[in-house]
């Protein structure tokens, strides 16, 4: 630090000499205030993690005995474990395609700037602000059973007696149908950024050929929103292994385990049955997953990467 | 106007008219909670669903909700993790930012992609053993321990890379050569040239954090250190258990409307900071 405060006088080249330690060390020292926080709270959870996943710990004690790969076994053979999985996967489909359509069909009607349209655009973008939880606490009167915001005007329509969330044939349906009411004008925006990148030319250009609306879509647009798709594919895939507030708030898992997702079970292992072994061989398993089905979503992120740059 | 309907279409008509179906369906939670926090509850809660207006709108929902519940703290505590957290990380990722912009160095790929994992590798599946880690640092159930695993952000690292690097280079060689450190360069050129990319940095992690729940729900024992989120899912659950729907209608109101204030005031920034953070991301 002398060095350089002493360099301060001298002429710009000799300044450049005197502080070539400086300026090769520089570029680390900017990375280190963030590579202190990624190392401590991403690189090494990673492996604690794992390293924890091969013991098992008593409650209430602080090292545990090691078991080698038993918490897996555990896991892997609890039949909780198993439905959480399923229905992160159901989950995951019921979700991504349905927020994933509705946004590109949106994307494709608002995609000019008349006031109406940026007021719809803003409508529909509105609960990506709002917090989960505070999303749960709404829907938690709207799928409320009889006099709830839903079966109130189902009622009206001769529709009755659902039981949205107690019933665990759709309770998982119905937090699909939050989970897209929330994110769909979220994924929205990355669809309309796609489009305006779209040279407009492309789609006058096959008019001109003689293609149908359809066709444009089919042939032109679509093609060229694949990397967005692939973009927006992998914010949500994210977003539904790792989003459960309103699991928590609104059904705690059930009926029944109906709604139970991987991230919940981590949670209720780590914090209902204290189970650490548990708790930290599923983390494993689930960040493995959320890292292989990224770097194969990513695959259309690198496309995407290309043709901007 | 006249001559731009006739020009419409039947498809341009049906597709408005599907628009609108869809921008209704999607405010109707909106506009019950709103109606709700403002109608006194009548005798039984048959007609709770309605979505009129009350005839005499009244504030004792909110009264009652600030008597139930310590919102007062909960805001401050949120802000003070949402302005914490997006202090220290404008200056991790401009630092970090800059260095992946602008310098050369060993390790540079390797590093970068260290950074990248952490844009999948999101805190809230490393809860376990981020929960594990606070403990040790001894900021269990402190406002810090909330902000710590968020002080560094990947996302925001690439966001500064990409607006440094829209930054033409001849600006800082022009106050290279008067003599400016890299420090002042950063701070005096690049910094405010790199505007755009801050601020809608700052949106969204105001966004992020703002909403989020698990993470503090997990780290934060004492009533007095919760933040709004955690809150209202307690609060939530004590209107729902006493079927107090307009209680929990303002509650709820109270906890998303500063950002639904902001974003109604500040749409276009809003809605370009969010594009801008996916395109760049």
């Amino acid at each position: 630090m002398a060095a350089v405060s002493a360099a301060a006088g001298h002429q710009a080249a000799g300044r450049w000499r005197q502080s070539l330690t400086a300026l090769q060390a520089r570029p680390y020292l900017l990375l280190l205030p963030s590579l202190v926080f990624l190392v401590l709270f991403t690189f090494f959870p990673i492996i604690e993690v794992t390293w924890a996943s091969l013991f098992r710990t008593a409650y209430g004690q602080h090292s545990g005995s090691f078991v080698g790969l038993d918490n897996y076994q555990r896991v892997l053979q609890d039949g909780a474990f198993r439905n959480a999985f399923f229905n992160n996967v159901f989950y995951a489909v019921g979700t991504i395609v349905p927020s994933l359509v509705i946004a590109l069909f949106l994307a494709l009607l608002l995609n000019d700037s008349s006031r109406f349209k940026a007021a719809i655009r803003a409508l529909v973008f509105l609960p990506t602000l709002i917090p989960l939880v505070a999303a749960a606490a709404l829907f938690s009167f709207i799928f409320l059973p009889g006099i709830g915001l839903l079966d109130h005007y189902l009622a009206k329509l001769g529709l009755r007696g659902f039981n949205w969330l107690g019933d665990p044939d759709i309770a998982l349906a119905s937090l699909s149908v939050l989970t897209v009411w929330k994110n769909a004008g979220y994924y929205m925006l990355f669809y309309l950024a796609g489009l305006q990148a779209i040279p407009s030319d492309l789609g006058e250009a096959a008019k001109l050929d003689g293609a149908s609306a359809w066709q444009r879509l089919r042939y032109v647009t679509l093609p060229l929103l694949a990397p967005t798709t692939g973009f927006v594919a992998v914010i949500a895939l994210i977003n539904v292994i790792t989003a459960v507030d309103h699991i928590v708030v609104l059904t705690k898992g059930g009926p029944n385990g109906a709604t139970n997702l991987l991230l919940y079970y981590i949670y209720q292992n780590a914090n209902e049955f204290y189970d650490a072994g548990k708790a930290s061989a599923a983390t494993v398993i689930s960040v493995a997953l959320l890292l292989a089905l990224s770097l194969l979503g990513l695959k259309g992120l690198e496309r995407g990467a290309g043709r901007d740059e | 106007m006249s001559k731009a309907l006739a020009r419409r279409s039947p498809a341009q008509i049906g597709s408005a008219a599907l628009l609108c179906a869809i921008a209704l369906v999607w405010t109707t939670p909106f506009l019950w909670m709103v109606v709700a926090a403002f109608r006194l509850e009548s005798g039984g809660s048959r007609d709770m669903a309605s979505l009129l207006p009350p005839l005499q709108p009244t504030l004792e929902n909110f009264a009652l909700a600030f008597e139930s519940a310590d919102f007062a703290v909960y805001y401050l505590n949120t802000l003070l993790v949402v302005g914490g957290i997006l202090a220290v990380q404008l200056v991790t990722i401009s630092l970090a930012g800059y260095a992946f912009a602008r310098l050369d160095f060993a390790g540079k790929d390797v590093l970068f992609t260290l950074f990248l994992l952490q844009l999948m590798l999101v805190p809230p599946i490393l809860i376990v053993p981020n929960l594990t880690t606070v403990v040790r640092l001894g900021i269990y159930d402190s406002l810090l321990g909330v902000m710590a695993p968020y002080l560094a952000s990947a996302f925001g690292t690439f966001l500064m890379r990409q607006t440094f690097k829209t930054i033409p280079r001849d600006y800082e060689e022009a106050a290279l050569l008067d003599g400016a450190r890299w420090w002042e360069v950063l701070w005096h050129v690049l910094l405010p040239l790199a505007r755009p990319g801050l601020v809608a940095f700052s949106i969204v992690s105001v966004a992020a954090h703002w909403n989020e729940f698990l993470w503090p729900l997990m780290v934060v024992n004492a009533p007095e250190k919760r933040t709004l989120t955690v809150g209202l899912a307690s609060f939530a659950a004590g209107a729902e258990g006493g079927q107090e729907w307009g209680l929990l209608a303002a509650g709820t109101l109270l906890v998303a409307l500063p950002l639904v204030v902001a974003f109604l005031a500040f749409q276009r920034q809003f809605i370009d900071s969010f594009m801008f953070s996916g395109v760049k991301g």
